[in-house]
């Protein structure tokens, strides 16, 4: 059958599995657009208001299931405008395929009308990628694309695809040999030797403690995960990607650590003498002061990319593989294990931790705190909500308030922060995840980044609802003024729009939340309505995020939340 | 001290960018990249010089092996190798600058307008000996290919011919 290349490309996402493409038509990709009439009954493609949108669409579908997500655009400023997403992909390992359409063939390198060079410019920032100019590579590079974006650490991959290549025809035959790429072999499994090393370190452990990051989730590793830390009577602390690698009510689980961790548990890892690190990268925000990271404990560092081991910490056993298969190799030479007075010893940070929490005080007047505003969130959507967030405070208090149970219930822009992600991976979360009731988390600086993706939500009938943690401030940028600063807040008020009005002009039901006995009906009322709605909670415009570790200090000094909470009236 | 890789990649266009993309992102800094065809048409070798830690060295192999396009990654110091660097060296032709090229066991290639081109092909060191030794006598020019090398008897490094048909 001979069929054109436009037809092609959804023939082969059709081969793949994708339900949903992301995208925005233009000049480049138009054949394959007027292509799409034939596959309208196999693959849904939804129109987002920004190329942006669509990958960071794409990303929130993969992360919420595992599988690939898709976005498509033109070539010139389309491509232009999908580099953040990819970026943002790239910095959390999310598998996404972009195609796009490039000029055709005989005028590439001649700057011709909407002409970029968009595999030099993703080049640093996807797995890989490719340029199509023969059609008769075209069905192997896709084939190739889908694998290498979801096999070992997962990541974006682009393929551009010239306009000539969509329009001719060629006879179709989709392969069913395994794909040829020698240069590419991901790690698998451990060696008996590093798992030998391993369990002689735990066995001797005193004071041992699991650090979970994403690759956790991505690798379906939870249930090993926590048979390890059962068995071997092991905390676990989290990186905030890592949430929901174990259920965060379990009593072995101390929470998120880092920059924005709880002290306690940033506390057990200065004190503990073994570091099991599972799926995770030693990110500067994690580690704080590399040199006084830790000082005491032997490391074990597993994760599916080698050149992660030993990148920023030095280790003493590195294993690359797949974290769930090199669990399991390990599991059954852990034998049951007692850690009690490690234990107790955390316990008691915890307490202190508990007795300092802004959410076990009663706020002295009718004041609504962010803090609050997502534990009641948290309450009402009985933690069982697919929660996406933006970039800033409100991140940070959805990663320290909402408690997450299952892997793929919080998705957030950890490596890259990108500020607009919220709003739009929610949206591929949801149609991922149809059954699951999804929130968006974001600020009012990152909501307006990406807003016009409520025109999606509303001509998809995305049944997604957005919390906008509005503080009319970039938040955690005036935190840094307060703290490092002195107070100096340049470029950081916000004259927002009337968020309720905006969300009505798209047709978008919205409520407004200024006190905290609003919450739970709000909550209630937005997951009833069948349809995007927005949810404005007005908070307190001055609040910090404690506590925390100030850039490039050490885990243990952090800024500790005053004892109790402070009257902001005076500042304002 | 002085560390050498030798990555076999995928002939294709665009991968000597993708590994000089790497070296810049990562801020690795290398002596010298050279890169040439080889025994198969499919496949063209790299040979890397970093001057650098080993945990360093090991960083670049590991993020090499991450790029689709590279094959393997060796390093042939670990092994009995031997290598090459090849120079052409134009200075003002004088007496003294034929013995010093044939002291070194160089070759004077060309003697055109008063000027000679030596040729040399040894080991980096040696190379840079010469070049020393040649300064006095007004280096008008000088070129150098960068390092190649190669394992030594059995030490081979190349791809199964089986998939050489790609
Ligand atoms: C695209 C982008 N630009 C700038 C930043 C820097 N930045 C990080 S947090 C932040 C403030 C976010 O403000 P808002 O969305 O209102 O959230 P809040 O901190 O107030 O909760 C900024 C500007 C970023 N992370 N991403
Ligand atoms: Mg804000």
């Amino acid at each position: 059958m001979k069929l054109t290349g436009a037809e092609i490309i959804w023939e082969c996402l059709v081969r793949e599995g994708v339900e949903y493409v992301w995208g925005y038509p233009g000049g480049a990709i138009l054949p394959t657009y007027d292509a799409l009439s034939k596959y309208q009954n196999k693959i849904k493609h939804v129109l987002v208001r920004h190329e942006q949108g669509a990958t960071h669409m794409a990303d929130g579908y993969a992360r919420a299931t595992g599988k690939v997500g898709v976005a498509m655009a033109t070539s010139g400023p389309g491509a232009t405008n999908m580099v953040t997403g990819i970026a943002t992909a790239m910095m959390d390992s999310s598998p996404i395929v972009c195609i796009t359409g490039q000029v055709a063939s005989g005028v590439i390198g001649s700057d011709a009308f909407q002409e970029i060079d968009i595999t030099g410019i993703t080049l640093p920032i996807t797995k890989h990628n490719f340029l199509v100019t023969d059609l008769r590579e075209l069905v192997t590079t896709l084939r190739k694309a889908f694998f290498i974006a979801r096999s070992g650490r997962p990541g974006p991959v682009l393929v551009d695809v010239a306009k000539d290549v969509q329009n001719a025809s060629i006879e179709f035959e989709y392969p069913t040999d395994a794909i040829r790429l020698p240069g590419y072999r991901p790690a698998q499994s451990a060696s008996v030797q590093q798992i030998e090393r391993a369990v002689e370190m735990l066995l001797k452990a005193k004071r041992p403690l699991i650090l979970a990051g994403h690759g956790v989730n991505m690798s379906g590793a939870e249930r090993a995960l926590l048979t390890l830390a059962e068995r071997g009577h092991i905390p676990v602390a989290l990186t905030l990607l890592g949430k929901g690698a174990v259920p965060e009510s379990h009593p072995l689980c101390l929470g998120m650590m880092g920059m924005h961790g709880g002290a306690s548990v940033n506390q057990a890892i200065q004190g503990a003498d073994l570091l099991i690190a599972c799926g995770m990268r030693f990110d500067d925000r994690v580690t704080g002061n590399l040199k006084t990271y830790s000082p005491n404990s032997k490391k074990i560092h597993i994760d599916i990319d080698a050149s992660e081991i030993n990148k920023n910490v030095k280790v003493d056993v590195g294993i690359a593989g797949d974290l769930r298969t090199v669990l399991e190799q390990l599991l059954p030479h852990v034998p049951v294990m007692q850690h009690d007075e490690w234990m107790s010893e955390i316990r008691e940070w915890q307490r202190d931790v508990d007795h300092r929490d802004i959410v076990n005080q009663t706020p002295p007047t009718d004041k609504l705190f962010a803090a609050h505003a997502i534990r009641d969130l948290w309450k009402a959507t009985g933690g069982n909500a697919l929660v996406v967030t933006d970039v800033g405070q409100h991140q940070m208090w959805e990663a320290q308030y909402y408690l997450h149970e299952r892997p793929r219930t919080l998705i957030t822009s950890g490596g890259l922060g990108t500020m607009g992600f919220g709003l739009p991976a929610a949206i591929g979360a949801k149609m991922g995840c149809p059954n699951d009731h999804v929130w968006a988390i974001v600020g009012d600086g990152g909501f307006q980044m990406t807003l016009t993706e409520l025109g999606t939500a509303a001509q998809e009938n995305i049944n997604i609802n957005v919390a906008i943690i509005n503080n009319s401030y970039l938040g955690m940028v005036r935190q840094w003024q307060e703290f490092f600063y002195e107070e100096r807040y340049n470029a950081t008020p916000m004259h927002n729009p009337d968020f309720c009005k905006l969300a009505e002009a798209y047709g978008i039901a919205a409520i407004r939340v200024t006190n905290r006995a609003q919450i739970p009906e709000a909550v209630a009322k937005a997951q009833s309505i069948n349809g995007p709605t927005v949810v404005e909670f007005r908070v307190e415009e001055a609040d910090i995020v404690y506590p925390m570790v100030p850039a490039g200090a050490d885990l243990h000094n952090m800024i500790r939340r005053p004892n109790n909470i402070p009257d902001f009236t005076e500042s304002h | 001290m002085k560390h050498t890789l030798v990555a076999l990649v995928e002939n294709e266009p665009g991968v000597l960018n993708r590994v000089a993309s790497l070296f810049r992102r990562r801020n690795f800094n290398i002596d010298s990249l050279t890169v040439g065809r080889t025994e198969n048409p499919n496949i063209s070798r790299m040979t890397i010089v970093l001057d650098s830690n080993v945990t360093r060295v090991y960083q670049v192999e590991k993020n090499l092996y991450k790029l689709v396009n590279v094959i393997s990654v060796q390093e042939v110091t670990q092994r009995p190798f031997i290598s090459r660097d090849l120079a052409l060296i134009k200075v003002v032709c004088a007496p003294e600058v034929t013995a010093t090229a044939e002291r070194f066991g160089a070759r004077v290639l060309d003697q055109t307008d008063g000027m000679c081109v030596i040729e040399f092909a040894a080991e980096e060191s040696r190379v840079e000996e010469l070049v020393e030794a040649l300064r006095p006598f007004e280096i008008v020019e000088l070129v150098r290919t960068g390092v190649v090398a190669m394992g030594q008897g059995g030490v081979v490094t190349r791809v199964e011919p089986d998939w050489a048909t790609a």
